[in-house]
């Protein structure tokens, strides 16, 4: 028998608690423990030795770290503003569409459907330069006779990264953005009509301030994913030519699973994780303040 | 000057026709109510002149231009909405101003127009809040004042006071009524409150099922309904309606009592009929106002009482049909009681059965 009898809300807590643990708070503690350490995955007794901050004033002082540091957030900005625009285009086309309204919405969804990797894999393709259908199509049409080397120079392979992840991510801002449409009441909007308003002023007068809270989640969502990019760039370009589009997490991977240097790897990761915390934070003002704007605060 | 014309204007909302080719002439500064039950086409019709519904047939001229394909800011027009529609993001002051800076006026010309219209419904204290911050009472004034910053032609108000209590209603209609008054502007405005129209209107239109039932002026269209549907809807209590034949000049209800046809009516001999007699032209004797010249009397079982205070409202039969009489300098009044009845013939009404359509010739 139990002396002393948990109370029931912790005893019914207790399982999610012990799985939480397990799954998120053991692992969270053992790799932020190894950033402290000079730990190889091919030396397991290095987890052991305490090395303090070095892994950290290694990777802050680190060229490389910071030149992918600088890519994300180009990419980040490039990429959020491009989809947030195309994605407001398409989300008001959409919703001026009065038939089949319902097949052109899940139509919009299809990029979303595939997997990053899958999308790395038809873009590396499409982008190839001897078989690639962007340069056929290109020399076929008499535009160039050249081979354009899409993934091979620098600018030119960022510029398609981009474009793949524009691809498959404007339909997070396009629907995110057609539901705050739905959300906008009718009256305001004729009001602004009455009040003398063209299409352009009831649009950047009313309708925007009512979808700015939904273009700021979408925002947010997008940014975290873009921050921890991975897969599309380690499929269309490895990260290459020459680390010319290493962002911060194909590094991070590369230094820990390539060099197996996982203590420093670690490291940076907590470290470029501020970033993916800075725009949370940002962008969760942002929506907050946009809502009160809207006196939907509280 | 805005003088707004109906011709002929149809609203169908694709097979489904809602409003049935309106005629309707409203002349300047003229304080226009349409009034009706639900979904008889107030606001359909409104919105057609607001030029937010587009119009199926007909024309629309504001001043003299046909507005029929102008866009709603081409027809210098505001619109108060039952909603009041009011900008949650912005001010009460860029509430008010909105309409002006879209409009391209300078700072100080927008200032200007907003603190008098402030001033006008006391909204100077409230400036700076947000409409999520106002009581609904207050919203409708900055609903009103974002309309009369702007010196339309025309003012559209539908239904703008429904979403308010009895008292804040009563309250707003006066302020309504005085602002007419001060701006003097064509207003046109939609209702199903029949109190509301027979105080604020110049005229009132009618409206039922998408057609134009009357239209007059207050007392005109209480004094000489056109119809069953009219004289049920304006005035309360509604108008009494007892059903009978026409037999030798008398009215006869089936229970067999019988009332002379009232003066300036005229039926055919057997014709089926509605008689109409409104609560206050049937009172109890010693109870009533002084006879006039063409009076009839009547017993009748007093089955409730509903005292008001200067007035009780009697509740009886008249051959199976619930009649409600008035009770001047009351006295109390047992259920059960028979009193006899002073029926003043001059103000009763006769309609055809079939048809609703008043007898008057
Ligand atoms: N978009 C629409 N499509 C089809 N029918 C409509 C539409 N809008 C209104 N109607 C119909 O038109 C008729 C008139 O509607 P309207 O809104 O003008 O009524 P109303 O007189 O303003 O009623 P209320 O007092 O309830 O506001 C109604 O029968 C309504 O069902
Ligand atoms: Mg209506």
């Amino acid at each position: 028998m139990f002396r002393y009898k948990l109370p029931p809300w912790l005893l019914l807590l207790l399982p999610a608690i012990i799985v939480l643990a397990a799954v998120v708070m053991l692992p969270l503690l053992l790799s932020l423990y190894s950033s402290f350490t000079p730990y190889r995955l091919t030396r397991p007794d290095s987890l052991f030795k305490w090395i303090g901050t070095y892994n950290y004033e290694k990777a802050l002082t680190d060229s490389k770290f910071w030149a992918a540091f600088g890519r994300t957030i180009v990419l980040l900005t490039i990429a959020l503003n491009l989809e947030m625009l195309l994605g407001l285009g398409l989300a008001l086309l959409v919703s001026k569409v009065t038939r089949g309204q319902r097949a052109l919405r899940t139509m919009m969804m299809f990029p979303m459907m595939f997997s990053p990797v899958l999308v790395g894999f038809q873009f590396k393709f499409i982008f190839n330069d001897n078989v690639g259908l962007v340069n056929n199509a290109l020399q076929s049409l008499g535009i160039t006779d050249q081979v354009i080397p899409w993934l091979v120079d620098g600018k030119l392979a960022m510029f398609s990264i981009i474009f793949a992840e524009v691809w498959t991510s404007t339909s997070v801002f396009a629907i995110l953005i057609l539901a705050g449409l739905y959300a906008i009441p009718k009256d305001p909007l004729e009001a602004a009509k009455v009040d003398g308003c063209t299409s352009w002023q009831t649009f950047r007068h009313i309708t925007l301030p009512f979808i700015m809270p939904f273009i700021y989640i979408a925002m947010a969502i997008r940014s975290l994913d873009v921050a921890r990019a991975y897969d599309i760039v380690q499929i269309m370009t490895n990260g290459g030519p020459a680390r010319r589009t290493e962002l911060l997490w194909t590094l991070i991977g590369r230094t820990g699973y390539v060099d197996a240097k996982m203590g420093y790897a670690n490291a940076m990761g907590y470290t470029s994780i501020f970033l993916a915390i800075f725009f949370t934070v940002y962008f969760f003002r942002k929506l907050t303040s946009a809502r009160n704007e809207l006196g939907m605060g509280g | 000057m805005a003088e707004v014309h109906l011709e002929k204007v149809v609203k169908k909302y694709g097979e489904l026709e809602v409003v049935h080719g309106i005629d309707l002439d409203i002349g300047h500064n003229e304080f226009v109510v349409f009034v009706g039950p639900s979904g008889c086409g107030k606001s359909t019709t409104l919105r057609m002149i607001a030029g937010l519904e587009n119009i199926s047939g007909g024309n629309i001229r504001i001043g003299d231009r046909v507005v029929n394909d102008l866009p709603p800011r081409a027809r210098n027009i505001s619109m108060v909405f039952q909603n009041y529609a009011l900008y949650p993001h912005m001010s009460v002051r860029e509430n008010l101003g909105f309409s002006l800076k879209i409009a391209g006026k300078d700072k100080a010309e927008i200032e200007a127009a907003v603190d008098e219209a402030a001033a006008i419904l006391s909204l100077t204290p409230l400036l700076d809040r947000k409409p999520g911050e106002l009581s609904g009472g207050q919203r409708q004034r900055v609903a009103m004042g974002r309309a009369i910053v702007r010196h339309p032609d025309v003012f559209l108000f539908d239904e703008p006071l429904s979403n308010l209590d009895a008292k804040l209603r009563t309250q707003m209609r006066v302020e309504i009524k005085k602002l007419h008054r001060k701006i003097k502007t064509t207003i046109i405005y939609v209702t199903h409150d029949q109190v509301e129209a027979m105080t604020l209107a110049d005229r009132i239109v009618i409206m039922r099922n998408g057609s134009i039932e009357q239209q007059g002026t207050p007392l005109e269209v209480f004094a000489n309904p056109v119809s069953t549907f009219v004289a049920t809807f304006i005035g309360s209590p509604p108008m009494n309606l007892i059903d009978g034949v026409v037999k030798g000049g008398q009215v006869v209800f089936s229970d067999g009592t019988s009332l002379p046809v009232p003066p300036r009516y005229s039926a055919a001999e057997g014709q089926r009929v509605q008689y109409g007699v409104r609560a206050d032209n049937i009172m109890p004797i010693g109870h009533a106002l002084p006879p006039e010249e063409h009076m009839a009397e009547l017993d009748m079982t007093v089955s409730l009482s509903e005292p008001l205070g200067t007035e009780t409202i009697l509740f009886g039969e008249i051959s199976d049909t619930e009649i409600q009489a008035k009770m001047l300098n009351p006295r109390p009044v047992e259920p059960g009681e028979t009193m006899r009845f002073q029926i003043t013939l001059d103000k009763c009404h006769l309609f055809d059965a079939e048809s609703g359509v008043s007898l008057r010739t």
